[in-house]
């Protein structure tokens, strides 16, 4: 029982447990928001994470063919807005199931990457290393004990991430378009009766989506580790959906709850590397579990406290 | 041809408008002109093809044929900003706005300022306020829709048409969810408008609404125009028998009741609105079979949520509800529908009907696991639409046809539906929410004696009505609500609307009659 209580005193007094939550957070901070932006305009996108897969691939692929990580990115977002763009297509222009079209965006998006990755790499499960978006480094800074080691060398993503959850909110509720999104996702028959064109903000609500959750895909690949392997991104799509509903459709409460998932991720993967505890590599798996308990925990009790957009996932069509 | 008439002198004029949706023939060359600022209405039995009229003014749906001149110069309207660009506005028969959003945040939608790149919310508030203050349309720009009582939700519906800078204005059966008082209160706003230069066309069922407000008005049957007259040159009697093509009763006929034993008790309830706030108080009452008890009181005093929890679809607090001698407090809804209680629910979209269900799936709701329409795996689709044929035709549901979905049905036309399927089950008792709100003269009579006959064959009936005329026509007893509280018990015959209307203000009977 002592080694227990002195490994987690371990781990909370660590700056790397808060360094590591703020990387695992990152993904699940734009794939959340990402999922707001679809969400609020009505549309569902359970497809986060094949976009997530897609912006992952396109970095590296990016990266690799140019050696510039930055034209990854880009080519890591493009492919994500591809992606929703499809998924816009299919549900707001022929009213297709949301849910069927978010699945099968997730399968292509597996078996592209998968296809891809041996034509391109020659071999299947990674791809070679490439290189990476360098990080922030902050000088001086990091000689601040504590706060320098967590702050002092992150990836800019992760200021990316803050930064769009600040943009997000005031697109969302300080702007008109905001304005139009939010009415177009609970009620699209008013706003058409206003002028408003429900099918345009539907398409830019749901790229969007494709920008942020292929971002958090790249992060993945290219924020840090430098290459894609086969379904890296290991659910946090779903995670991120997650994180959106906690959060209530608000891109605030989407980062707090993605940040909620992000440290209960690090705390695992610190717990897990205490020495006092002798672990065997078994009890790891147990571990592993620990995010998605607490997600089911979080969703079960918030169930009836948040409230989806009351036209998500609801076609609109006219006369 | 029409190309040398002057059609100055109109705000409005549509001519040989024509509209054919699937199998029915919604408007049939139909003529339509409106003055400058007047109020011009438009009666019509159910599904006569008012709101389709309106709809392609307001360009919500494109005309098969026809013209529209707006002020005299012909327009075409081919969708909302056409309409809101010719300073045409629409208050709709559902309200059309976005719950979760405040009323600012709606009147302005779509005409939003901005300042920069961000959406000037005060400079909304304040036009919103000095709007208000103009045509007396008082509202706080910062409540939830969703949080509002209905004649406030209008009212935002008004503001949001003028702030569109509307000069012609729609009411689609603006007053179907009134009471009297907000009924009152909108009828001042449309003088205040009126005097300020604004045309209105004003689509009602309630004769007395027309006589009280309009001016000129053109009465429409199955698709066409019937009539066209001044509201000075005719009566009720006249208007209610061109709607409908016979003559109608405007008042019920009934004989007096033979109650039986009691059917339904409620003792004691306490039942708690959405916000956890007591609406019902500790209320009591019994309805016996065979006779018909009226429930009178203002829109929100508790009787949604008594009969919401009567039906099982509310939890109750404390307190007992006993029908057919057992205590059904916490039976299900499907338990007491298997016992025999019926329901008219007061919101027919919502509880009603499942609007993308064809008539005939509308027709089984409840009764859908019944050996006469399933055989325990498969539904009998045949039988299942054979009785449909049978109701549709005996409720004279309009047009006949069951394989129509419920949203495409005209308002009155889905109550009809929801009368048939309720009766048709054989109910013993049945808990009846505003049964002719929205509906036309002649399917109000229907409906009305559809009720009488079916208390004299001994069926218990609980009425909760806001109409205080129907409550009195059909009533045997008539009891008063306020606050979730009954404030006494009168028999229609032996006391007077005037103390009714006082107790539906709070003032109970026994000081009523202290006072005489
Ligand atoms: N989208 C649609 N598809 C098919 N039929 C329709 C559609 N909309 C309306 N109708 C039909 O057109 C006819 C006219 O309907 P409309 O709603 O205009 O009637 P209304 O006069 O407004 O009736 P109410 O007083 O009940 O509101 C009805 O028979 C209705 O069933
Ligand atoms: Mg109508």
């Amino acid at each position: 029982m002592n080694e227990w209580i002195q490994a987690i005193f371990n781990v909370f007094t660590n700056p790397t447990f808060y360094k590591s939550t703020l990387t695992q957070s990152t993904p699940l901070i734009l794939a959340a928001l990402g999922g707001v932006f679809s969400e609020t305009t009505g549309v569902t996108n359970i497809a986060l994470e094949g976009i997530m897969l897609m912006g992952a691939f396109g970095g590296v692929m990016g990266s690799y063919f140019t050696g510039n990580p930055w034209y990854g990115l880009v080519l890591g977002t493009f492919f994500g807005v591809a992606m929703a763009a499809l998924h816009a297509w299919a549900s707001i222009k022929y009213g297709a199931d949301q849910i069927i079209s978010g699945t099968a965006l997730i399968l292509l998006a597996q078996g592209i990457t998968g296809f891809a990755l041996v034509e391109l790499f020659g071999q299947p499960g990674s791809t070679d290393l490439v290189r990476s978006i360098p990080l922030v480094d902050l000088g001086a800074f990091k000689q601040i004990p504590f706060v320098g080691d967590i702050f002092g060398n992150l990836s800019p993503f992760v200021y990316i991430a803050f930064a769009s959850v600040a943009f997000g909110w005031i697109l969302i509720y300080k702007t008109k378009l905001g304005l139009r999104m939010r009415s177009v996702g609970n009620n699209p028959e008013a706003a058409d009766t206003l002028g408003v064109n429900v099918y345009n903000v539907r398409y830019f609500g749901v790229i969007m989506s494709g920008f942020f959750a292929a971002l958090g895909g790249a992060y993945l690949s290219i924020g840090e580790l430098g290459q894609f392997t086969t379904n890296m991104t290991n659910g946090r799509g779903f995670i991120a959906l997650a994180a959106m509903i906690i959060g209530n459709w608000n891109p605030v409460g989407a980062m707090s709850a993605s940040l909620l998932f992000g440290s209960a991720t690090a705390f695992n993967n610190q717990l897990q590397s205490q020495s006092v505890l002798n672990l065997s590599t078994n009890t790891q798996y147990i571990f592993g579990m620990i995010p998605y308990i607490i997600t089911l925990i979080v969703v079960g009790g918030l169930i009836g406290k948040s409230r989806s957009p009351s036209a998500d996932g609801v076609p609109y069509i006219k006369e | 041809m029409d190309k040398n008439v002057d059609y100055s002198e109109y705000a409005v004029v549509m001519r040989g408008i024509t509209k054919r949706f699937p199998g029915v023939l919604a408007n049939d060359r139909v003529d339509l002109f409106v003055k400058k600022s007047e109020i011009h209405a438009i009666v019509g039995e159910n599904g006569a093809g008012k709101t389709t009229l309106m709809n392609q003014l307001y360009g919500l749906i494109r005309p098969d044929d026809g013209k529209i001149y707006i002020n005299g110069v012909e327009k075409i309207i081919k969708d909302p900003n056409d309409a809101i660009a010719a300073k045409i506005g629409m208050v709709h028969q559902h309200f059309m706005l976005v719950d979760r959003l405040s009323v600012v945040e709606n009147i302005v939608l779509g005409q939003e300022p901005v300042r920069g790149p961000f959406f000037a919310l005060n400079r909304a508030r304040k036009e919103i306020k000095d709007l208000s203050r103009k045509f007396g349309l008082t509202v706080d720009p910062d409540s939830i829709i969703e949080d509002m009582p209905v004649g406030m939700q209008q009212r935002v519906e008004i503001i949001k048409v003028l702030y569109r800078g509307a000069e012609i204005l729609v009411l689609d059966e603006p007053t179907a969810v009134l009471t009297p008082q907000e009924t009152n209160e909108l009828f001042e706003i449309l003088r205040s408008l009126k005097s300020q230069g604004k045309t209105i066309i004003f689509i009602t069922h309630k004769l007395n609404e027309v006589m009280a407000i309009t001016e000129s008005v053109t009465v429409m049957r199955l698709g066409r125009v019937t009539g066209v007259v001044k509201t000075s040159q005719t009566s009720p009697r006249e208007l209610a028998n061109m709607m409908v093509g016979r003559e109608v009763l405007l008042t019920v006929e009934k004989n007096s009741a033979h109650p039986g034993d009691e059917i339904l008790q409620v003792k004691d309830l306490i039942v708690k609105e959405n916000r956890g706030i007591k609406a019902v108080k500790g209320l009591s009452l019994t309805v016996r079979s065979g006779e018909i008890v009226g429930i009178a009181g203002v829109a929100g005093n508790g009787q949604t949520e008594l009969t919401e929890a009567i039906t099982g679809l509310r939890k109750v607090e404390s307190g007992k509800i006993i029908f057919k001698k057992e205590d059904i407090t916490n039976f299900s809804p499907k338990k007491r529908r298997e016992m025999g209680m019926g329901h008219i629910p007061e919101d027919r979209l919502k509880h009603g009907l499942i609007k993308t269900f064809p008539i005939y799936y509308n027709f089984i709701l409840g009764e859908h696991d019944d050996p006469k329409f399933s055989d325990g795996v498969f539904l009998k689709i045949k039988d299942i639409r054979k009785f449909s044929e049978d109701l549709v035709k005996k409720f004279d549901v309009r047009p006949p046809k069951i394989d129509l979905l419920g949203m495409n049905l005209s308002g009155g036309n889905q109550q009809k539906v929801i009368v048939a399927r309720e009766i048709a089950f054989d109910p013993v008792l049945m808990i009846v929410s505003q049964p002719t709100r929205g509906l036309d003269v002649g399917a109000i009579e229907f409906i009305h004696k559809t009720l009488i006959s079916m208390r004299d064959k001994g069926i218990g009936i609980l009425l909760i009505s806001m109409e205080l005329e129907e409550i009195f026509s059909l009533s045997d007893r008539i009891l008063t609500i306020y606050e979730g509280q009954i404030m006494g018990e009168v028999r229609p015959e032996k006391t007077t609307t005037e103390a009714v209307g006082l107790m539906m203000a709070g003032h109970k009977l026994e000081d009523l009659h202290q006072e005489a």
